[in-house]
């Protein structure tokens, strides 16, 4: 019996290292490739010579470093936007009693549901008709109210005690005061988990930035990239795979240094 | 009075968030429902009422029927295989295994990647010539297959892709549900000498029902509305094979900008994710029983 049950253990041991293995092959086959220049791209050796050219060839032929700044942009000011209004939102929807609270709670819940992305073709002509075709704001405006966000800050905001509210309030606190004072500090590790998802999330966008922009000044890294290796110009895989990394590397570096935050955060965003 | 205030405050604070929410998700829901009765607004023929015959150009429309079916067989492959591959590295990664944080890091990996750039790096994986999958295959004597360029297997390596990207996402609700179920249960278990599959598939699996529900949904909504790796890795092709409804859209409405087409088409995009939420809404009553 105890036999077995070791047995059944180095089972699970090895099934969990082969699809671990397994799921970093196709990456590791990736990070091969940029490294090392094309006459080795499916010829693996140890001796091989690495290489930094792929990465420098892609970063000079096409506008990395405006995509760079376009999606980094992007990426902060949706962040801003959506703590500002997801705050406020969530705070009144938790703690301020208001007539139709209710109501407009479950359509806020609807956007969960019905994300932006599949209403590209009405948000097109809204964008268009507010004249903020290829510009950043019009990438960003469909997703600052985030209903994911206004859910899950009011979560938390019902969890904190009201007492804590009341001694704010003695001291001279209005609404706005008690929610700067009280609520958003305590619900700190919240906002880190949310900002978490919300810049890997946006980072990563492509669909509607596709749509909206057209032009290398307003492109982010993810249309850039598509445009790049869609670009018949005989660009050779080698520098493809290497702009494909380094678009991917902020996100990618942040993660293997905070692993354990960001799986937490997640963790966090997820229970609801 | 003081009620009224709050009320009044309550209103101005949540009104930002209301606003946009409403420009950008609810009036575009209805008048999705609008522009499918109305024909394309042409230079020289504004738009108007039509009727259904936006309706029955998509009844008779092939490539629609195409992206429709493409769109279930892509959701029917990609939903259970990720939600099963999650539970199972949760398993994994909850164990105290060798390596455990290094196995978590793998499969967790690939959710952070962008699409874009996931599709990128298995475009390659599947090239015909010097692919890493054709390396695999070629001492067995086979390969030499186009598998993103063949009607019976695109479809097939999409979603695989797909698999890959979110099984990962998957496992942290898992992994966090896990977490919550109390030692005491394994203890109690082992007391009376129940073997670890049986403990799996009477305790562990019922109690993580109301994860595999909450994952299903989300796994549902994504499976209709992730398709960034198509653009790169086929543009739904060969032959609509890899099309999916919101790459049918994209197509029909950014293409062609036939826009009346393409919003009777998101109004059956709308349909369908309607289904998942009354679906998930029904399921709830279920679900109360394991809490």
């Amino acid at each position: 019996m105890k036999a077995l049950a070791t047995l059944g253990r180095g089972v699970e041991q090895g099934a969990a290292w082969l699809l671990g293995l397994l799921w970093l092959l196709p990456l590791v086959f990736a990070v091969w490739t940029a490294f090392h220049s094309p006459a080795y791209m499916a010829h693996f050796s140890l001796t091989a010579p690495l290489t930094l050219e792929n990465f420098k060839n892609a970063w000079q032929a096409a506008p990395f470093a405006r995509y760079f700044l376009n999606t980094t942009l992007l990426v902060i000011g949706i962040l801003i936007a959506q703590f500002t209004l997801c705050t406020l939102a969530a705070f009144a929807f938790a703690r301020l009693p208001f007539i139709g609270s209710q109501v407009l709670f479950a359509l806020v819940l609807m956007q969960l549901m019905v994300a932006p992305d599949i209403l590209l073709l009405e948000n097109y002509r809204a964008i268009k008709m507010l004249g903020l075709m290829d510009t950043l704001p019009g990438i960003a405006l469909p997703y600052l109210a985030s209903a994911f966000g206004i859910f899950l800050l009011r979560q938390t905001f019902l969890t904190i005690p009201k007492d804590l509210e009341e001694a704010a309030r003695m001291e001279g606190c209005g609404p706005l005061g008690v929610l700067w004072r009280v609520y958003v500090p305590i619900a700190r590790p919240v906002y880190v988990a949310y900002g978490l998802v919300s810049v890997s999330w946006h980072w990563n966008n492509f669909l509607w930035p596709l749509i909206i922009t057209n032009s290398v000044e307003t492109r982010p890294l993810t249309v850039g990239l598509a445009v790049f290796a869609s670009s018949d110009q005989g660009i050779d895989w080698s520098v493809i795979t290497a702009a494909t990394l380094m678009t991917s590397a902020p996100l990618l570096i942040g993660f293997l240094l905070f692993q354990r935050q960001f799986v937490q955060s997640f963790v966090r965003a997820g229970i609801r | 009075m003081n009620a009224l205030r709050l009320s009044l405050y309550g209103w101005l604070m949540v009104l930002p968030a209301a606003a946009l929410l409403g420009l950008f998700t609810h009036i575009p829901v209805v008048e999705s429902f609008v522009h499918s009765f109305m024909s394309t607004d042409k230079p020289k023929r504004p738009s108007r009422f039509v009727g259904l015959d936006n309706y029955d150009t998509l009844i008779a429309d092939p490539i629609f029927w195409k992206a429709l079916t493409n769109n279930l067989l892509y959701a029917l492959g990609s939903v259970p295989l990720s939600i099963a591959i999650a539970m199972l590295m949760a398993l994994f990664v909850n164990d105290k295994l060798a390596g455990r944080g290094f196995l978590r890091a793998a499969y967790f990996t690939p959710t952070i990647l962008p699409m874009i750039a996931v599709a990128n790096i298995w475009i390659f994986f599947f090239t015909p010539d010097y692919g890493l999958l054709e390396q695999m295959l070629k001492p067995f004597g086979l390969g030499g297959y186009n598998i993103l360029g063949s009607n019976n297997t695109a479809l097939l390596a999409v979603t695989i892709v797909a698999i890959w990207k979110e099984s990962g996402f998957f496992m942290i609700f898992y992994l966090a549900a896990l977490q919550q179920i109390s030692p005491e249960l394994k203890e109690a278990a082992a007391i009376e000498g129940i073997s670890r599959f049986t403990f799996f598939r009477r305790v562990i699996f019922p109690l993580l029902m109301p994860t595999t529900l909450f994952v299903m949904v989300n796994a549902l909504i994504n499976a209709f509305r992730v398709v960034d790796h198509i653009f790169v890795m086929t543009g739904g092709g060969p032959n609509n094979a890899t099309s999916v409804l919101l790459f049918r859209i994209y197509e029909v409405g950014f293409k062609y900008f036939d826009f009346g087409f393409a919003s009777a088409m998101t109004v059956v995009l709308l349909c369908v994710l309607g289904v998942v939420a009354l679906g998930q809404f029904f399921a709830l009553d279920r679900k109360v029983h394991y809490q």
